[in-house]
C-alpha cells in the first residue's frame, strides 16, 4: 500500500505543462489525495479559473497514477481555498527565476497588488530593478509582461494573486 | 418554485452571463488594436470562461438530470438562456468594448465579493476565486476608460458613443425576481439592491474622470431574467453551438 508521501513524490515528477521547470506539486495545485489499494481521489485546484493547462495536468495525474498501480483515479476540482502565489515555495521561486520568469515578489497579505502599486520587479536576466510593466496580461493567465530598462529584454512576471 | 429550481435558475443566470461575455470578448482574439491588448482581452475572456464553466457545472449538478456543462452551453436555445443583456451587445469598437467591460467589472467585483459570503459553499468558493481575477480586469478596463477619455478628440468621442449605446443595458444587472427573493431568504443569493448605490457612485466618479456624461433618461432595457433577448444572442449561439450541434456525439 502506498503512503501519502509516496504519492506526492510521484506527482512531483509531473511538470507544470506551461512552466516545465516546476512540478505541479510545487505549483501548489494538488491539494490532497485520499486512496485505498486500488482507488484514488485527487483534489486539484485551478491557478486561474480558465487556465487551459488544468486539463493537461488532470490527464498527466491520471496517467501517472494508473502507471503506478491504481485502477481508478478520480479528479475532483476544488475552489476553496482559492489558489494563491503564496503557496509557491522559495525553491520554486528560484527555479522560476533561473528559467527567466520573475517570481512573485509580494505576498498577497500586503494588499499592494489590489491597488496596482507593485514593487519594482527584478529582471531575471541582469537582476536590475530598473524595469517597467508593459502589460498586466502576458503569455499565460498567470503572468504579466515586463521589460528591463537596462538590458532591454522583455520578460514574464509571475503575478501575485 | 422550489429552492432547487431557484438555485438552478440562479446558477444559469450567473453561468450564462459569464459564458456570453467571454464569447463576446474572445471575438477580439487576433483583432486587438495591438499585441498587448489582444493578449489582455484574451486572458480576461479566458478567466471569465473558466468562471462560466464552473458555474454551469454547478447548474448541471443542481438540476440533477444528468446534463453536463457542455450540454447546457451547447444545447439550449435563446429562450433558455439567462445571460444579462449587456453581455450580448456587439463589441463595437475598442472603446465600446472597454466601457461595457468597465460597467460590468465594477458590478462583478462588488457582486462576487458579496457572493463569497454566501451560505452555498460552491458559489462562495467560485466567487472567492473570481474576486482575485476581477480585480485585475477592473484595473485594466478602468485605466483604459481614463486614457480614452483624456486622450484625443477621436478617442473621447468613441468612448462617449460607446457609453451611449451600452448604458440602457446596465441597469438590468440589478434586476431581481422571485428567484432572488427566495434565495436571499436562504442566505444564498446577493441582494442586488444593496450594491446599486455604490456602483453608481464608482461609475459616476469614473465617468467624471474621463469627462464622460451618462446619457439622459432612465430607460432600462430588461428581459433576460425571463429568457427574453435581442437578436444578437441568436447569432452568438449559432456560431458557438454550430459544431457540437452538427456532431452531438463527438468527443475531444
Ligand atoms: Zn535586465
Amino acid at each position: 500500500m502506498q503512503t501519502k508521501e509516496n504519492i506526492f513524490s510521484l506527482l512531483s515528477e509531473i511538470p507544470d505543462p506551461e512552466i516545465p521547470v516546476i512540478s505541479i506539486v510545487e505549483l501548489g495545485v494538488i491539494r490532497d489525495v485520499t486512496f485505498d489499494e486500488k482507488n484514488i481521489e485527487v483534489k486539484i485546484t485551478p491557478t486561474y479559473s480558465g487556465c487551459p493547462a488544468m486539463k493537461q495536468m488532470e490527464d498527466d495525474v491520471r496517467k501517472k497514477l494508473i502507471e503506478n498501480g491504481f485502477e481508478t483515479v478520480k479528479i475532483n476540482t476544488v475552489y476553496t481555498p482559492a489558489w494563491t502565489t503564496d503557496w509557491l515555495s522559495a525553491e520554486a521561486k528560484i527555479k522560476l527565476q533561473k528559467y527567466g520568469i520573475a517570481p512573485p515578489e509580494e505576498s498577497t497579505n500586503d494588499k499592494s497588488f489590489l491597488t496596482g502599486k507593485t514593487k519594482n520587479i527584478t529582471c531575471p536576466r541582469c537582476k536590475s530593478k530598473n524595469t517597467m510593466m508593459v502589460s498586466q496580461f502576458g503569455s499565460t493567465a498567470c503572468k504579466a509582461l515586463y521589460k528591463c530598462n537596462d538590458c532591454l529584454e522583455a520578460f514574464d512576471y509571475f503575478k501575485c494573486i | 418554485m422550489t429552492s432547487q429550481e431557484a438555485l438552478f435558475n440562479y446558477n444559469l443566470r450567473l453561468g450564462d452571463t459569464s459564458l456570453i461575455l467571454a464569447q463576446r470578448l474572445s471575438e477580439w482574439t487576433g483583432h486587438g488594436p495591438f499585441l498587448e491588448e489582444d493578449l489582455a482581452l484574451t486572458n480576461i475572456a479566458l478567466d471569465i470562461f473558466g468562471r462560466g464553466k464552473a458555474l454551469l457545472e454547478y447548474a448541471a449538478k443542481t438540476e440533477g438530470k444528468g446534463r453536463t456543462e457542455d450540454d447546457l452551453a451547447f444545447f439550449r436555445n435563446d429562450r433558455e438562456y439567462f445571460n444579462a443583456l449587456i453581455t450580448e451587445q456587439p463589441n463595437g469598437d475598442y472603446a465600446k468594448t472597454i466601457v461595457r467591460q468597465a460597467l460590468i467589472d465594477c458590478f462583478d467585483l462588488a457582486f462576487y465579493s458579496e457572493l463569497s459570503k454566501s451560505k452555498d459553499e460552491t458559489l462562495a468558493g467560485i466567487a472567492a476565486k473570481s474576486i482575485k481575477e476581477i480585480t485585475y480586469h477592473k484595473r485594466h478596463s478602468f485605466s483604459w476608460v481614463n486614457r480614452f477619455g483624456n486622450g484625443t478628440e477621436e478617442s473621447f468621442n468613441r468612448l462617449q458613443n460607446g457609453l451611449n449605446e451600452i448604458w440602457p443595458y446596465a441597469g438590468e444587472l440589478f434586476e431581481m425576481n422571485e428567484v432572488d427573493a427566495l434565495l436571499i431568504k436562504e442566505g444564498i443569493a446577493v441582494d442586488l439592491s444593496m450594491l446599486k448605490a455604490n456602483w453608481e457612485k464608482e461609475i459616476s466618479q469614473l465617468l467624471a474622470k474621463a469627462n464622460l456624461v451618462a446619457p439622459e433618461g432612465t430607460y432600462v432595457q430588461t428581459g433576460s431574467r425571463k429568457g427574453l433577448h435581442g437578436e444578437h444572442l441568436s447569432y452568438i449561439l449559432a456560431e458557438m453551438q454550430s459544431l457540437p450541434r452538427m456532431h452531438p456525439t463527438a468527443k475531444w
